[in-house]
């Protein structure tokens, strides 16, 4: 099996030792079946077992090892250790406290998905089967409805980094808009109501970095763009 | 013992399918319920589930659940209990139709039912001929359903703990159980989570090999728990071998782009299912398309430049059919193989995927040991043994074991927590203070063995002696091995001793459950002297009185192995339906 070298640079902070954050240089031999980032990073946690980030499925399903790569948010389990400019710069997602390393604290995160009350409601009373939707109605999910709830979009979004607190962010209002779009729910009225503020969904800019990030290539500026839509057309 | 204790009605190990599914019957009978997970719940491995989840909705041809029972007993090679097939096939329709009120985000047929496709062991009247059952969403079925399942929980106000790893069951001097010893991975601090019933929805240990679709939380977890509290491990010497990882990556590519009409081809080019299967061809069952890909390869006719796999074919369907059916496949196929399907054929080989056996429970998910229920203490989901899989599972029944089982051990949490005293007994500590040691030991340990060196060595032990094909003497060596390893994972060394969020101490706890597994397995493996399901060994081999190498007059039984002197027992199959005729034993063929 060839073998190569890949250098580096990795975002280093464990608050029990370090007073501050610093960048540390690595080499790190691979194998030519190590083809994706996170392969790299795994071979580097047997070398040095200190360096801490999240993973799992390692395909790109589960959203748990998105960190900021050469400046850009992405998974490390699909992004290619070749297509990288060495030495690679990995940093945790930008706009998060850290915890430690590459893992960040996603608790506000979260809390602005949970925001948007992310379940269809129907409190019409259920059929004996299941409820009937056309295969069109039934497309308007997609693009919404495969979202991973990985954060490199909100995290690489300068409205999310000056108020992670009051702007729901293109996570939460891409599945705003999946619950809005599904002809199963009946709450539309109650979910624009609840973004009807200047904060949660008007401070999306359309700055379009979600968009670009986005490692199952959705388009959460799309939806924003939708939901604001059906506020104008409800003041009309 | 200074370690604090929080208390609850239930406590629930594992936040995929089977544990959010119980977790909702729980919170919705307003029980004071804590649902533990290593990962955020949506990252747990259903997320990665693809083709779909069987049900005999009928919606495009006409179905039954007698018959998608009869291909769960065939499936199973008759291993599988028949009280608990028949339980799960019935409760399926009422499951699949649940979880779309829930808001899963079903793929539709014209008239607005659930659209299914074909899977592989799945047909019509008993066997005749492939059957549209397996309910879809895309190929992302599992993301769907595990988001939806989340969804339906926040909803119920269920509380989570998120990033918290269960370390060890905890048993009275009754044996009843009492609850978990638990770490919270961002500041290592251990608690007891104290219950009056608990359930472990852990998942399953596909790590124990190298080559694997199974994600890197997958580590037996909940089984590595009950062999440390001296609860058996039932049938692990069965695991399914998924025909279709990427070679290579391992990564999985489902059945379902079988069912869409995809066929795998040899170096020749050639259809070689229709030797080894002439009725079901490609969509025959997991463990026998499997072993031919294996043949073909091992005969010489297999593709690349090392000639170590196979060929899986959708260049002739419609690419809009692959776009909108098969999309995550397509993605997986570039991202992982290189190859755009719509191009070219994906290369695939035979990969660890599934895990039939597990903690013996009956079809109400209570644990039992031969018939005694242990007080307490519930399973659902891979982890579990119910048995619905015996030795083989059908595609999409993972999903549906998922949520028949979790509903079920649910319902019977709710039984057993409304029956019990309002308060909780006193807590039993020795179990608490074992596990504390286990902790303590691997803080402490100089000049051990590095956890890779261990993880890696059982991984190779694994793949290369318990693999698609078995052979005698590999097996009694591999049962040698696994013990060496054993001993290695006595003595596994940490370098990083932080509190803070300490990934390194986490799997090396892992290891300590996956190695449980592992040996399991292959003792397990090496005592059964037939060929059966997904365990086809050498000296026992396709012969007129025992047909494929099955024995049913010595080995129509279920393995139960005892962590105690790796003791092994073993408890009858039950033959007997809750309302129907035993489907008899009959010569699996496709």
């Amino acid at each position: 099996m060839t073998t190569r070298t890949v250098k580096f640079s990795i975002y280093r902070f464990d608050p029990e030792k370090d007073a501050k954050p610093y960048m540390k240089d690595y080499s790190v031999e691979l194998d030519s079946s190590d083809r994706k980032l996170l392969d790299a990073l795994v071979k580097l946690k047997v070398v040095d077992d200190s360096v801490s980030f999240r993973r799992s499925c390692r395909e790109g399903v589960c959203g748990s090892d998105a960190m900021n790569i050469n400046g850009r948010n992405g998974l490390a389990c699909i992004t290619d250790i070749d297509s990288l400019k060495q030495p690679i710069q990995i940093r945790p997602l930008p706009g998060l406290p850290v915890v430690r390393d590459l893992i960040v604290d996603m608790t506000q995160f979260f809390k602005q998905y949970h925001s948007i009350k992310p379940y269809v409601v129907n409190d019409t009373p259920a059929p004996d089967r299941e409820r009937l939707q056309s295969p069109e109605d039934r497309e308007e999910l997609n693009g919404l409805y495969e979202c991973i709830l990985c954060a490199c979009c909100s995290t690489s979004c300068p409205s999310f980094w000056w108020n992670p607190d009051k702007f729901v962010g293109p996570a939460g209002l891409l599945a705003a808009y999946r619950f809005i779009a599904d002809t199963r729910d009946t709450a539309t009225n109650e979910r624009l109501d609840n973004l009807e503020d200047p904060y949660r969904l008007f401070r999306c800019h359309t700055i379009m970095n979600c968009v670009d990030v986005c490692p199952k290539e959705l388009n959460p500026t799309k939806a924003i763009g939708k939901i604001k839509d059906l506020m104008v057309k409800r003041m009309a | 013992m200074a370690v604090p204790v929080r208390k609850f009605d239930a406590v629930i190990v594992g936040a995929g399918g089977a544990g959010l599914r119980a977790a909702l019957q729980l919170s919705e009978a307003g029980l004071k319920t804590a649902v533990l997970s290593k990962v955020f719940p949506t990252r747990s491995h259903t997320v990665a589930a693809q083709g779909g989840v069987s049900a005999s909705l009928g919606n495009s041809e006409p179905d039954h659940w007698h018959w998608h029972m009869y291909d769960t007993v065939k499936g199973s090679d008759w291993l599988g209990d028949q009280d608990a097939i028949e339980f799960m096939c019935r409760e399926a329709p009422n499951v699949v139709v649940e979880l779309e009120h829930f808001g899963m985000p079903f793929d539709r047929n014209a008239d607005g039912t659930i659209y299914q496709r074909p899977f592989g062991g799945h047909m019509s009247n008993f066997g005749e001929k492939p059957v549209r059952r397996a309910c879809a969403a895309a190929d992302r079925t599992g993301h769907a359903m595990l988001h939806a399942l989340y969804q339906r929980n926040v909803r119920a106000n269920t509380q989570f703990f998120v990033e918290w790893m269960a370390l060890d069951l905890v048993r009275d001097e009754q044996g009843n159980v009492q609850g978990v010893v638990a770490m919270e991975m961002e500041t290592s601090e251990v608690y007891v989570f104290q219950a009056k019933a608990t359930l472990f929805a852990t998942g399953g240990a596909g790590r124990i090999f190298a080559s694997s679709t199974n994600a890197f939380i997958n580590t037996g977890d909940g089984l590595g728990m009950a062999a440390r509290a001296g609860i058996p491990l039932e049938d692990m010497e069965f695991w399914q071998f998924h025909p279709t990882g990427v070679a290579g990556a391992g990564v999985l590519i489902t059945e379902g782009v079988r069912g869409e009409g995809g066929i795998l081809r040899n170096s020749a080019g050639e259809r070689f299912m229709e030797r080894y299967a002439p009725n079901a061809k490609d969509l025959a069952s997991r463990d026998v398309v499997s072993r031919a890909m294996v043949t073909e390869i091992n005969e010489g006719r297999g593709c690349g430049p090392n000639k170590d796999h196979v060929l899986l074919d959708i260049t002739h369907l419609d690419p809009e059919v692959i776009k909108s059916k098969l999309p995550g496949i397509r993605e997986i196929s570039i991202k992982f193989a290189g190859v755009d399907p719509i191009k070219a054929p994906i290369p695939v080989v035979p990969t660890c995927h599934y895990q039939m056996g597990g903690i013996p429970t009956n079809y109400r998910g209570e644990v039992v040991v031969h018939d005694q229920v242990v007080s307490g203490f519930y399973a659902a989901g891979e982890v579990a043994c119910a048995s619905v899989h015996g030795a083989n599972r059908l595609g999409t029944n993972s999903l549906l074991d998922l949520l028949v089982f979790g509903k079920s051990s649910g319902n019977s949490m709710i039984e057993f927590i409304k029956a019990a005293p309002k308060d909780l007994p006193p807590l039993a500590t020795a179990d608490v203070d074992r596990s504390l040691a286990r902790v303590a030991r691997l803080d402490g340990q100089q000049n051990g063995t590095p956890v890779e060196t261990a993880r890696a060595a059982m991984q190779r032990t694994m793949q290369n002696h318990c693999g698609v094909f078995r052979f005698k003497d590999m097996l009694k060596e591999g049962v040698e091995k696994i013990l060496e390893v054993e001993s290695m994972v006595k003595t596994i060394e940490i370098a990083d001793k932080s509190k803070t969020f300490n990934t390194a101490r986490l799997e090396a706890l892992e290891l300590e459950n996956l190695i449980e597994v592992a040996k399991a397995t292959m003792i397990s493996a090496e005592a059964r002297t037939e060929s059966r399901g997904a365990h086809v060994r050498d000296d026992a081999a396709d012969t007129p009185e025992h047909p494929n190498g099955r024995d049913d007059q010595n080995w129509l039984k279920h393995t139960l192995w005892f962590r105690d002197a790796n003791r092994l027992e073993y408890k009858p199959v039950n033959l007997k339906p809750l309302t129907v005729e035993t489907i008899a034993l009959k010569t699996r063929s496709y």
